[in-house]
C-alpha cells in the first residue's frame, strides 16, 4: 500500500539538514576548523615560544612538557607545527586570491566579449599552464627574494588560469539563457549583466574549486618550502622542517612524521570538505559514487 | 588532418616564441651580474669587461635574446658561466638521470593507475570500488617529497634494501642505476597514480551508460567482456588528456625528488646553477622543461585528433 506523502513531491531538504548528513563535509569540515583554529590559537598562545632555540633540550622525545618532542635545535615540534599551520594557510589564501582576482574577470570578460578578445584570454591561460608553480618560484626567486611572498606569486600566478578557465566555461553557457537575454532586452550592458547576473551564478563552482585550489596550494608551499624557494628561517613551514628531518631520519624518524601527516591531513581535509560542498552546492554535479 | 597538424605546429611555434621570451626577460630583470659572481666583487674592472666581452654579456638584451633563442634552436644553449663548459652538454649528463626516472615514474603510474581505475568502475559501490576510492582520496593528499622520505625510512634505513640516495651512474652497470632510481619512481608515481586511477574510473563509469554499451550486452556479451571490448578503450581518451596534463606536474615533481635522493639530473642541476647565479643554465633548463610540456600537450592533442575527427575542426 502506498502512502500519499510517498508520491508528493520530495521538497528539497534545507542546506543545513543535508550538510549534517554528508559525511565527507563533516569530516572535512572538521579537520579544516580544527587546523584554522590550531593556526589563530598560536597567535596568542604555543606550548612554548615558536621557533625559540634552546641547543640543551635538543631531540626530546614527546613528553608531557613538549607532546610532539623538540628538534635538534631544542625547538618544541608542536609549536612549529601551530605556526607552521598559519604559513600554509596564509600561503595558499593569498595565492587563490592572486587566482580569484585576476581569473576570475579575466574569464568572464573572455566570456561576454568573446571574438578576438576572448580567444587571446584563452589561449593566454593555456599558454600559463607550461610553467608549473615551481618552475614560475624557480624563475622569480630572485625578483621577490626566496620568501613567503615568492611562494605566494608563484602558486598565484599558477591559479590564474584554473580560475579563468572555469569561470570562460562557467559564463558561456549562461549568457544564452533567458534571464540574460531578459537582462539585454531591459538594456542593460555586457559588464552590468556579467555583474548582476553571470557572476552571481556561477559562486557555488567558484568556491568548490577554492577549496580544492586551497589545498593544492598547501602542497606546493610545502614543497616550495622543502626545496628553499618558500618561507624562509625563521618563520616556521610545515615543508622546511621535513627538509630540516631528513638528515635525521635515521635518528629522529618522528621530525619528519609529523610535519607531513599535518600536510596530509589538512590537504584530505580540504578536498573532502571540497567534494561535500559540491554535491551540496550543486546536485547537478555530483560525481557518481 | 595534415591542415590541422598544421595550424597545431604553427601554433606550437608561437607558443614556444612567446615562452621563450618570457623566460629571457624574466631572467633579465634579475639583480646580480653574472660577470661579478664568476670573477668576486675584488675583481678589477677590465678584467669584468673583459669576460662580458666574452660571454656576450655587454650587447644589448634584444640581441642576446636573439643569440640565445637562436642557439637553442641549433642545440645550442650557450656556455655555463660556473662550470666553462657547453650547457648542453651539462643537460645532456644530467639528461641520462632524469629522463630515465621520469619514464619508469610515468610506466609505473600507467600501470597502477588503469588497472585499479577499471576495477572501481566495474565493481562500482562494493568494497573494493571504496577502498580505491578512500586510497586514492589520501594518495592525492601526500606530498611526493615526504612520501619519498618514508619510503627511505621503510626501504633504506629499516630494511636496508635500497639505497637511501646517490646515483652510481650507468657505467656502473643497468642494475645499480636502475635500483638506485626504483624508490624516487615509486614515490613521484603513486600521487600521481591516484589522481589518474580517479579519471579512469569516471571514465569508464560514463562510458557503460553509453548506448553501445547497452547494444553489446544486449546482443549477448557477458559484462566482463563489454568493459574488456567497448567500454575500455573509449574511456582511455579522457586519461590521455590528463596523462598530458599531469606532465608537467611530473617534471616539477622530478625536478623535487632528486632533490630528496641527492640524484644528479636537471632538478639538482637547476638549484645548484640557482645558488651559483649561473642564470644562462638556469634560463637554458627552464626552457627546455616549458618546451617538453608543451610539445607533449601537443602531441596529446594531435593524437586525440587522430583518433576523433570531430576535434580536427576545433583549433
Amino acid at each position: 500500500m502506498t502512502h500519499p506523502a510517498d508520491i508528493a513531491p520530495r521538497v528539497p531538504r534545507p542546506f543545513v539538514a543535508r550538510a549534517l548528513a554528508h559525511p565527507s563535509f563533516l569530516l572535512g569540515g572538521a579537520i579544516a576548523l580544527v587546523v584554522a583554529a590550531m593556526a589563530l590559537l598560536s597567535f596568542v598562545w604555543t606550548p612554548h615560544e615558536a621557533g625559540a632555540i634552546e641547543i640543551a633540550r635538543k631531540l626530546r622525545p614527546p613528553s608531557t612538557e613538549h607532546w610532539f618532542g623538540t628538534d635538534q635545535f631544542g625547538r618544541d615540534v608542536l609549536s612549529m607545527i601551530m605556526r607552521g599551520a598559519v604559513t600554509s594557510m596564509a600561503v595558499s589564501f593569498v595565492a587563490v586570491g592572486i587566482g580569484v582576482g585576476l581569473g576570475v574577470p579575466l574569464g568572464l570578460l573572455a566570456a561576454a566579449r568573446r571574438g578576438v578578445l576572448g580567444e587571446a584570454v584563452m589561449r593566454a591561460n593555456d599558454f600559463v599552464f607550461a610553467f608549473p608553480a615551481l618552475i614560475i618560484a624557480i624563475m622569480l626567486r630572485d625578483v621577490f627574494g626566496p620568501g613567503a611572498v615568492n611562494a605566494m606569486v608563484a602558486i598565484g600566478i599558477f591559479n590564474v588560469p584554473v580560475f579563468a578557465r572555469l569561470a570562460y566555461g562557467a559564463a558561456l553557457p549562461l549568457w544564452t539563457r533567458e534571464f540574460v537575454m531578459a537582462a539585454r532586452v531591459a538594456g542593460k550592458g555586457g559588464a552590468l549583466i556579467t555583474l548582476e547576473h553571470i557572476l552571481p551564478n556561477m559562486l557555488n563552482l567558484l568556491i568548490v574549486q577554492a577549496t580544492v585550489q586551497l589545498s593544492l596550494g598547501i602542497l606546493a608551499e610545502a614543497a616550495l618550502s622543502y626545496v628553499g624557494l618558500g618561507v624562509q628561517p625563521p618563520q616556521p613551514s610545515w615543508g622546511r622542517m621535513l627538509n630540516e628531518a631528513q638528515t635525521l631520519m635515521a635518528l629522529a624518524p618522528r621530525l619528519a612524521l609529523i610535519p607531513g601527516t599535518a600536510i596530509v591531513l589538512t590537504v584530505l581535509g580540504l578536498n573532502l570538505l571540497g567534494d561535500g560542498l559540491r554535491d551540496l552546492l550543486d546536485p547537478r554535479l555530483a560525481r557518481e559514487r | 588532418m595534415l591542415a590541422y597538424v598544421g595550424r597545431r605546429l604553427l601554433s606550437l611555434a608561437v607558443t614556444l616564441a612567446i615562452a621563450s621570451a618570457i623566460v629571457f626577460t624574466v631572467m633579465e630583470i634579475l639583480p646580480g651580474d653574472p660577470a661579478e659572481v664568476m670573477l668576486g666583487t675584488n675583481a678589477r674592472p677590465d678584467t669584468l669587461a673583459a669576460l662580458r666581452a666574452q660571454y656576450g654579456l655587454d650587447r644589448p638584451a634584444p640581441e642576446r635574446y636573439l643569440a640565445w633563442a637562436g642557439g637553442l634552436l641549433q642545440g645550442d644553449m650557450g656556455l655555463s658561466y660556473t662550470y666553462s663548459v657547453p650547457v648542453t652538454q651539462l643537460v645532456a649528463e644530467r639528461m641520462w638521470v632524469s629522463l630515465p626516472l621520469a619514464l619508469i615514474a610515468l610506466t609505473l603510474t600507467t600501470l597502477i593507475a588503469i588497472p585499479v581505475g577499471a576495477l572501481a568502475a566495474a565493481k562500482r559501490n562494493s568494497a573494493t570500488d571504496v577502498g580505491v576510492m578512500t586510497a586514492t582520496q589520501v594518495g592525492i593528499a601526500v606530498p611526493n617529497f615526504w612520501f619519498a622520505m618514508l619510503l627511505v625510512l621503510v626501504f633504506a634505513i629499516t630494511l636496508r634494501w635500497l639505497p637511501a640516495g646517490g646515483f652510481p651512474g650507468w657505467k656502473a652497470g643497468a642494475w645499480p642505476a636502475l635500483k638506485a632510481l626504483v624508490l624516487p619512481a615509486v614515490a613521484l608515481a603513486l600521487p600521481q597514480a591516484s589522481i589518474l586511477a580517479r579519471v579512469m574510473r569516471s571514465s569508464l563509469l560514463d562510458t557503460l551508460g553509453e548506448d553501445y554499451v547497452r547494444t553489446a550486452r544486449a546482443k549477448g556479451l557477458t559484462r566482463a567482456q563489454t568493459v574488456r571490448r567497448h567500454a575500455l578503450r573509449n574511456a582511455l581518451i579522457p586519461v590521455l588528456t590528463i596523462m598530458g596534463l599531469q606532465f608537467s606536474f611530473l617534471l616539477a615533481g622530478t625536478i623535487i625528488i632528486e632533490n630528496v635522493f641527492f640524484l644528479p639530473g636537471l632538478g639538482r642541476l637547476v638549484f645548484q646553477a640557482i645558488t651559483q647565479r649561473d642564470l644562462i643554465v638556469v634560463k637554458s633548463v627552464v626552457m627546455l622543461l616549458v618546451a617538453s610540456v608543451v610539445v607533449v600537450n601537443f602531441l596529446v592533442e594531435v593524437g586525440y585528433a587522430a583518433v576523433d575527427p570531430r576535434l580536427r575542426r576545433r583549433v
